[in-house]
């Protein structure tokens, strides 16, 4: 197909390198450094897209990223389905294939159009007001079918195949946004010799040069001169050029985050590049020059395709070589358009006419149209577009009113204005201002080292603006440590310059309840929405934002934010300022999930702990669970057994003969110091000084209020040193809270504390045999009765490494915790499953360690415990030192509600059907025929089925648990209350002779 | 991301490496176990929060692992300074206008 816009001579592309693509099945050809935009406009297709809730036929605004219509899905094959690009900024590839939005079937035929006819039914705040009740039918019903509906892309179904890509910089001067200014900017702080970051969001640099036909720098050609100066930036050591850079937030401390389009433009990326890249950029000084945004006039229709912002008509031809029209309309209220409409009219394209709503502005521009012969009617105002998938004519009124003409044309221009893009500045926490003059916000008060400059800060024409931002740079690179820089400032021989326009609805806009002037065009928020929404009371632009949608589309209201902020100031009869405009959010547009992710996902998510015996575990069936990072085996099924047959199995193999169990995952810390004792003495509740060397004690840990934080078995291998372990879950911070009492309230204290969690393997051994499993591979230690008793440690060798061995017991059988260095760990556990295998003992999994644990009535902290629960509490008093003067929580202990009566204690519960398994936190109460809400004494916190003891066990903490032995208590449950015993804690043995059993 | 200086490492890092720990200046009473009720609250559950200028205590956890205790403003979010752990509360602050 011909792409018989594209005008010879025109535009900077070359026209020999053409490139092949598709836009919704229809095969077209565009050329290299077109973006798709331009090339469908060059092919003469303005339709590209549906508007989200009126589904109204949409063309290009704009030539840049605040596009808010032409939004389009880039497939690249199965799973790269990339919705919502905006077709302005997608570079073109051959063979790029790209399919309109929200349109069903076709995008000239929408059924979804109804909503347009239908549309008094969809004014400001519709669904807040329309889908109210009945309450259910939300989430159920409406929601569905509003996304369904008003929809933008589709999102892909598929795992994102591509890869991204992250970087950390750091620099002196950062330069966000590469148009005249930025690169004047850029150049200037180079040239001190400090690193400078220059990115801009575009495929090229230049900034608006990229259509201003009529600038000359350094005696160049604008566009030309800024190619010229980006080369030489590239070539300096201190400078990294990042084009395709989009800077998307400005964060505290001038830490900025760019994300550079790596592959997105091209046919064939590779598996070696990634897609996108995301620096996060630390500068000493900020240059902001991020230029200014044109804004559409407000009047009926202006959304049909063929109606656009003149410097994009001008950026298309004067850079592209595409005109986007041939008898093409122009409305504006300042005198850039004047500027789109002679490059146009010199290209050959007719301009039919020329509509200015000031009265009698003059100018070079105004004299230029003139002598070009096009016709300029001051003081009237399009007051509406005529046509439906393309527009076809405009309709011409004095502004006051009077009679109407219609001028057939197949597009227009407009200018409303310029908006400079404080979005930078203002996520950096600057506070704006509003120039009353110039009708504008602009920098005011600054928060951060940074410094805005050229059109962003409200500075009219090249000239002034290249001064500024060459200054800026300079001064800027100067204050991050820069010598002072000898390059010469760009000189400026020609360059445009305008300012003013106008805000809000123009004649055309209504006020008739039909007339849809768009103010908003992704959202679908028209002039008649903001009045409407003031007139329901939302007076703050932050409601009226809300209620409208204005400005909450993916296009962050570039385009339609002042103009919304106007008409609601209007109708408020308030000044603009009084007003305020809406907060700026990161991001400046659209950031994909992907380049934020970076390499964190699938198993570089989050880290996986395994432990020494994990391939011995899984090569003997484990089944895993996930405790905190750690896998840890829940339990080792035999063919043919669940879960069910194999715990009961593996519990009553180590009661009856002995078991091994992986428990490497409790935390380790070694306590070494002359004064090691003492600290232990203040962290824990126990007596430590006394405590022999060679035994081992449970030890209790409190925080500051009393309650229990930490616990477990403590050894003390030396004098001078202790092997302090805790709770899995528990190990970092219990590290962090002796760390943080060793170094700020207690620093007298000599002592050094060590993580070795990582460095012990240890394999528990327990049940009746474990000394005989043990004992053959042993050398060095006596680890007879009375040579080495229950809670005692040794060091000493096994199968020939160091070992510290601790005779100790989770389970209330006699048993053994083997710390082996963790290098060793699997060898040393192959050699006792060999010994254990003579012996018939079983491995066996956290799921049996737990039901073990809970027939001897021994609890967990964090799950029989929860922050609430004293020594006392759990039954633990007797680890509390009654004569210590001080340890971390004596005083919290003490406090009146920790010695009240009727606390919740820590019992034992048996259901009265030996057969029913309590649900862990099931809630308990004493009058089970009490009206709901029931007043709840308690809950229980573990509970399982016990093999050993026939029947099912379980522990509660249950108010005032201790004076209700034997009594019944009632766990009302979905499907009947369930009796229950209070009872002691301990199931299994209670004398406790099986420790040496 | 905020950047802190280490008064211990004597460089800036970033707050990734941090943790904030509360509060800076309570200092845990020597003879703890006397404490009134009405002492012990103050010591252990009333923090000050205020809106400006807090003195606060922050570990560099993944870097030194030391404690030491900073200067913020809880509007700003800009550390004023930072100074080791027993270092007194700083009497001026540096750029403070009076
Ligand atoms: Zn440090």
């Amino acid at each position: 197909m011909n792409a018989v816009f594209r005008i010879s001579g025109a535009g900077r592309l070359s026209q020999a390198k053409t490139a092949s693509f598709s836009f919704d099945d229809r095969p077209y050809t565009g050329i290299e450094g077109d973006t798709l935009a331009s090339a469908l406009l060059a092919n003469g297709v303005h339709l590209v897209g549906r508007s989200f809730k009126y589904h109204r036929p949409r063309g290009f605004l704009s030539a840049g990223a605040e596009e808010p219509n032409a939004l389009v899905q880039i497939v690249r094959d199965d799973a790269r389905k990339t919705p919502n690009v905006r077709a302005t900024v997608q570079e073109l590839y051959d063979g790029l294939t790209a399919n309109s939005q929200n349109r069903w079937p076709s995008l000239a035929f929408d059924v979804g159009a109804v909503n347009d006819i239908a549309s008094p039914m969809f004014s400001a705040g519709f669904y807040y007001k329309t889908f109210m009740w009945p309450k259910w039918a939300w989430k159920d019903l409406y929601e569905p079918k509003i996304r369904a509906a008003a929809g933008l892309g589709v999102s892909p179904d598929k795992p994102d195949p591509d890869h991204y890509a992250a970087r950390y910089a750091h620099c002196e001067v950062l330069v966000l946004g590469g148009g005249a200014a930025g690169i004047a900017a850029a150049l200037a702080a180079a040239e001190t010799g400090v690193r400078v970051i220059l990115a801009d969001e575009q495929a090229e640099f230049g900034g608006s040069l990229r259509f201003e036909s009529g600038a000359r720098i350094d005696g160049q050609d604008g566009y030309a001169w800024a190619q010229a100066a980006i080369a030489k930036l590239k070539a300096m050591d201190n400078v990294r050029v990042l084009s395709r850079t989009t800077a998307f937030g400005y964060y505290a401390q001038n830490f900025v985050g760019l994300v550079e389009r790596v592959s997105d433009h091209l046919k064939s990326p590779g598996r070696e590049l990634a897609r996108e890249r995301l620096w996060q950029v630390r500068a000493k000084r900020v240059v902001i020059a991020t230029g200014a945004i044109e804004r559409h006039m407000v009047f009926a229709n202006n959304d049909r395709p063929g109606v656009m912002l003149a410097s994009a008509a001008r950026t298309y031809l004067n850079h592209y070589g595409v005109a986007v029209g041939r008898n093409i309309g122009v409305y504006t209220a300042n005198d850039s358009a004047y500027a789109a409409a002679i490059d146009l009219k010199k290209a050959g394209i007719n301009i039919a006419a020329i509509v200015d709503l000031r009265d009698n502005p003059a100018g070079p521009v105004i004299d230029e149209a003139r002598a070009l012969g096009i016709e300029i009617n001051f003081g009237r105002a399009v007051v509406s577009a005529g046509g439906k998938l393309r527009v076809s004519s405009m309709s011409v009124q004095p502004k006051n009113g009077g009679g109407e003409r219609t001028i057939p044309v197949d597009a227009i221009l407009m200018s409303a204005g310029w908006t400079p893009s404080v979005h930078l500045f203002s996520q950096s926490r600057g506070k704006v201002a509003f120039n009353d003059e110039t009708k504008r916000f602009v920098p005011g008060t600054y928060a951060q080292d940074c410094v805005s400059v050229g059109a962003c800060n409200g500075t009219d024409g090249l000239a002034a603006s290249v001064d500024e931002a060459f200054a800026a740079g300079a001064k800027a690179a100067k204050e991050a440590g820069g010598k002072v820089g000898k390059g010469a400032k760009p000189k400026v021989d020609a360059g445009e310059s305008w300012s003013r326009g106008m805000l809000g609805a123009a004649p055309g806009a209504g006020p008739g309840t039909t007339v849809k002037a768009f103010v908003d065009f992704q959202n679908d928020v028209t002039a008649k929405d903001i009045r409407q929404a003031v007139h329901e009371g939302m007076h703050s632009i932050e409601h009226v934002k809300r209620f409208t949608t204005n400005g909450m589309a993916t296009d962050q209201g570039k385009t339609s934010n002042m103009h919304g902020l106007a008409i609601a100031a209007e109708e408020l009869g308030k000044p603009i300022p009084q007003v305020g405009l809406t907060t700026f959010r990161a991001p400046y547009t659209p950031v994909t999930f992907g380049s934020i992710v970076g390499h964190a996902r699938g198993a570089l998510f989050d880290p996986t702990r395994r432990t020494a015996t994990h391939g011995w575990a899984a090569s003997h069936g484990a089944v895993f669970e996930d405790v905190g990072h750690w896998k840890r085996a829940w339990y080792f099924p035999k063919a043919g057994e669940d879960m069910h047959a194999a715990v009961n199995r593996e519990c009553v193999t180590v009661r009856k003969v002995g078991g091994l169990f992986d428990a490497s995952t409790l935390g380790k810390i070694e306590v070494v110091g002359p004064d090691a004792a003492k600290f232990m003495e203040l962290l824990y509740t126990n007596p430590w000084e006394k405590l022999e060397t060679g035994r081992c004690r449970y030890g209790i840990m409190l925080r500051e209020d009393g309650f229990v934080y930490d616990d477990g078995v403590v050894g003390r291998l030396a004098p001078d040193r202790f092997h302090v372990t805790t709770t899995t879950g528990g190990a970092p911070r219990v590290m962090n809270h002796m760390e943080d009492y060793l170094q700020t309230e207690f620093p007298h204290l000599n002592v050094w504390l060590t993580s070795i969690t990582e460095q012990w393997a240890v394999i528990a051994v327990q049940g009746p045999k474990s000394r005989d499993i043990i004992a053959p591979l042993v050398e060095g230690i006596d680890m007879s009765d009375e040579a080495m008793p229950h809670m005692s440690v040794r060091e000493g060798r096994i199968c020939g490494v160091p070992t510290r061995l601790f005779r100790m017991s989770f389970t209330g059988e006699r048993g053994f915790e083997i710390n082996v260095p963790a290098d060793y760990g699997e060898a040393v556990w192959e050699a006792l499953w060999a010994e254990g295998q003579k012996h018939g003992a079983t491995a066996y999994g956290t799921e049996t360690m737990h039901v073990l644990r809970a027939e001897k009535g021994y609890i967990i902290v964090g799950q029989d415990t929860d922050g609430t629960v004293t020594p006392n509490d759990a039954g633990l008093d007797w680890a509390v030192g009654k004569k210590k003067t001080d340890f971390v929580g004596i005083r919290g202990l003490t406090r009146p509600d920790l010695v009240a009566k009727g606390r919740k204690q820590l019992v034992g519960l048996k259901t009265k059907d030996p057969k029913v398994v309590l649900e862990e936190g099931a809630q308990i109460v004493a009058d089970p025929k009490q009206l709901i809400p029931m007043k709840m004494i308690g809950h229980v916190t573990s509970s399982y089925w016990s093999e050993n003891c026939g029947r099912s066990i379980a522990l509660a903490l249950v108010a005032g648990g201790r004076d209700r032995m034997g009594e019944t208590l009632y766990v009302p449950m979905p499907n009947g209350t369930i009796e229950v015993e209070v009872t002691g804690m301990v199931f299994v043995d209670e004398k406790g002779e099986r420790l040496n059993g | 991301m905020l950047l802190i200086r280490c008064p211990y490492c004597e460089e800036e890092r970033p707050e990734l490496e941090f943790r904030n720990a509360g509060e800076a200046h309570i200092a845990r009473p020597t003879n703890i176990a006397a404490e009134s009720d009405d002492d012990f609250e103050k010591f252990f559950f009333i923090r000050a929060n205020p809106k400006g200028v807090i003195y606060e205590r922050w570990r560099h956890i993944h870097g030194c692992a030391r404690f030491f205790n900073a200067v913020r403003d809880t509007v700003t979010d800009k550390f004023v300074m930072t100074y080791k752990a027993g270092e007194p509360k700083p009497a001026k602050l540096p750029g403070a206008s009076k």
